[in-house]
């Protein structure tokens, strides 16, 4: 929400003249963008897994399918271990492997795992995905990352109105009377400012990520599970397109894994593929504390 | 200087208060884990009849193997006490796990889908009561160390709260159980 704040007071000096004896006597873009802030936030609190959800083409797992009924006894035995009541269990029909959980507090938690994953890992690795996401969702990450979701896309989108103002001339005569000091740091503040906050939020997602994997080995007693999992996920190397960047750091293993020749160049891009690998975290960073606890 | 005293007095309330209740919550929760280890066993022995039923057109030979199962089930239903129920209990899981051994001498009984639905769900059930003993020793371990660790052990003894017993299994089931997987033809 600073973030917010910083971008909105950066536009109002810039365009509107604020802060100055002859512009508006409010400083108009930093109440909108404090607005557009507010309204996310609480939006995403309330609505955040449900946009989340339908964002990714997620259904209720069908009970005639043997593996659906395995997925969802296997999320009961977790909730078991992990002295948790029983998340809402979703499906998404895409081959690569992958899972999430999302949602606010532990009770309108959800889980959800794609079909790519439930025919590719036995039900020892699905546990210990499973076992990892309950802990997603006992340690209070999940509403980190719903939050970070939906803030992202609020500030790609203001960052996007700032740079459309750039363009019209009347902007620019009031752009040329600005002190130049403060100019051009603002105005990179506000071009990159969506790839900031995704840096961010890969930055918290490592952490918790590892603190995940541990608490699964914990729930589970069994991390080789886990790591096999991990092992099966990293060799399947499926890109997963129904994910978007706003969406990326939730899941399981990066879901955006592009090759260093098929990038277009961008700056973020090539930052993402070096810094992640499962959401921030290399895979193999993460097998090996869970295979060396024997 | 008698404010300080007053001072010192409220804050070392707080402090019994809050630790007293701790230990409440923590025992209130041991009971309810002991409870909800019941509710996974008495799905087990719901389970395990459509089991014996299900796979006897099958298993002609194996009849006295079926058998044992159900008398150790009617055992285990029937045990009193907690070194007996855990007796009882792992005899009635070696002898569920002595069938599923079985079946695979008998290609048939594999394919059938009513078979493998209920392997998977006494799968499921022997995990969920497992995964809830395991809560179990997990909040007693918890429940037990905040009655010993320094400042709460003097209240607990005042209070008289007793430390819980682990769930465990007693030594003689440790042993790997022997199936007989000769054809009795």
């Amino acid at each position: 929400m600073l973030f917010f704040f910083i971008i909105g007071g950066a536009i109002d000096y810039l365009y509107f003249d604020a802060f100055s004896p002859a512009g508006p006597p409010l400083p108009l873009a930093t109440i909108f963008s404090l607005g557009v802030a507010t309204f996310t936030t609480l939006s995403a609190y309330y609505g955040g897994s449900g946009l989340i959800l339908g964002s990714l083409g997620a259904e209720k797992p069908d009970g005639q399918i043997p593996e659906h009924r395995e997925l969802r006894n296997i999320v009961t035995e977790m909730a078991l271990a992990s002295g948790s009541t029983m998340p809402q269990v979703y499906v998404i029909y895409d081959p690569a492997p992958n899972a999430l959980a999302t949602g606010t507090n532990e009770k309108n938690a959800a889980i959800c795992v794609t079909t790519g994953l439930l025919t590719l890992l036995d039900r020892e690795e699905t546990q210990g995905v499973v076992a990892h996401e309950m802990s997603h969702i006992r340690n209070e990450d999940i509403l980190l990352m719903t939050m970070v979701s939906v803030l992202i896309g609020g500030i790609a989108i203001l960052a996007d109105l700032g740079q459309r103002g750039f363009y019209s001339s009347r902007a620019g005569r009031r752009l040329g009377s600005k002190s130049p000091l403060l100019f051009l740091p603002l105005l990179l503040l506000i071009a990159f400012s969506p790839l900031i906050a995704r840096l961010l939020a890969m930055a918290v997602s490592r952490q918790r990520e590892y603190l995940a994997d541990a608490t699964a080995a914990q729930y589970t007693r069994n991390p080789i599970g886990l790591a096999r999992a991990l092992e099966k996920i990293r060799d399947a190397a499926t890109p997963f397109h129904k994910a978007t960047r706003g969406t990326a750091h939730l899941f399981f293993a990066n879901p955006l894994r592009r090759r260093l020749e098929n990038s277009d160049g961008n700056l973020a891009n090539l930052l993402i593929r070096r810094s992640i690998g499962a959401s921030s975290c290399s895979i193999g960073w993460r097998v090996f504390p869970l295979r060396s606890r024997n | 200087m008698i404010y300080v005293i007053w001072a010192i007095i409220f804050v070392l309330g707080i402090w019994i208060i809050s630790t007293y209740n701790t230990l409440t919550a923590l025992r209130l929760r041991v009971q309810n884990g002991w409870r909800q280890i019941d509710v996974q066993l008495k799905r087990r022995y719901d389970l395990i009849p459509n089991l014996v039923e299900t796979v006897k057109g099958y298993m002609q030979h194996e009849q006295d193997t079926l058998q044992k199962v159900i008398e150790a089930r009617s055992q285990a239903m029937a045990a009193k006490g907690v070194k007996e129920t855990a007796e009882a209990q792992t005899a009635l899981t070696q002898s569920v796990g002595k069938i599923f051994a079985l079946m695979e001498n008998y290609p048939d009984l594999k394919a059938s889908k009513n078979v493998l639905d209920l392997q998977e769900e006494l799968t499921t059930t022997e995990n969920q009561i497992a995964f809830s003993r395991q809560y179990y020793n997990d909040l007693v371990t918890q429940y037990n160390t905040k009655q010993q660790v320094f400042p709460s052990n003097m209240l607990a003894g005042f209070f008289r709260f007793q430390p819980s017993e682990f769930f465990s299994v007693p030594d003689a089931e440790k042993a790997v159980p022997r199936v007989n997987l000769t054809l009795a033809r």
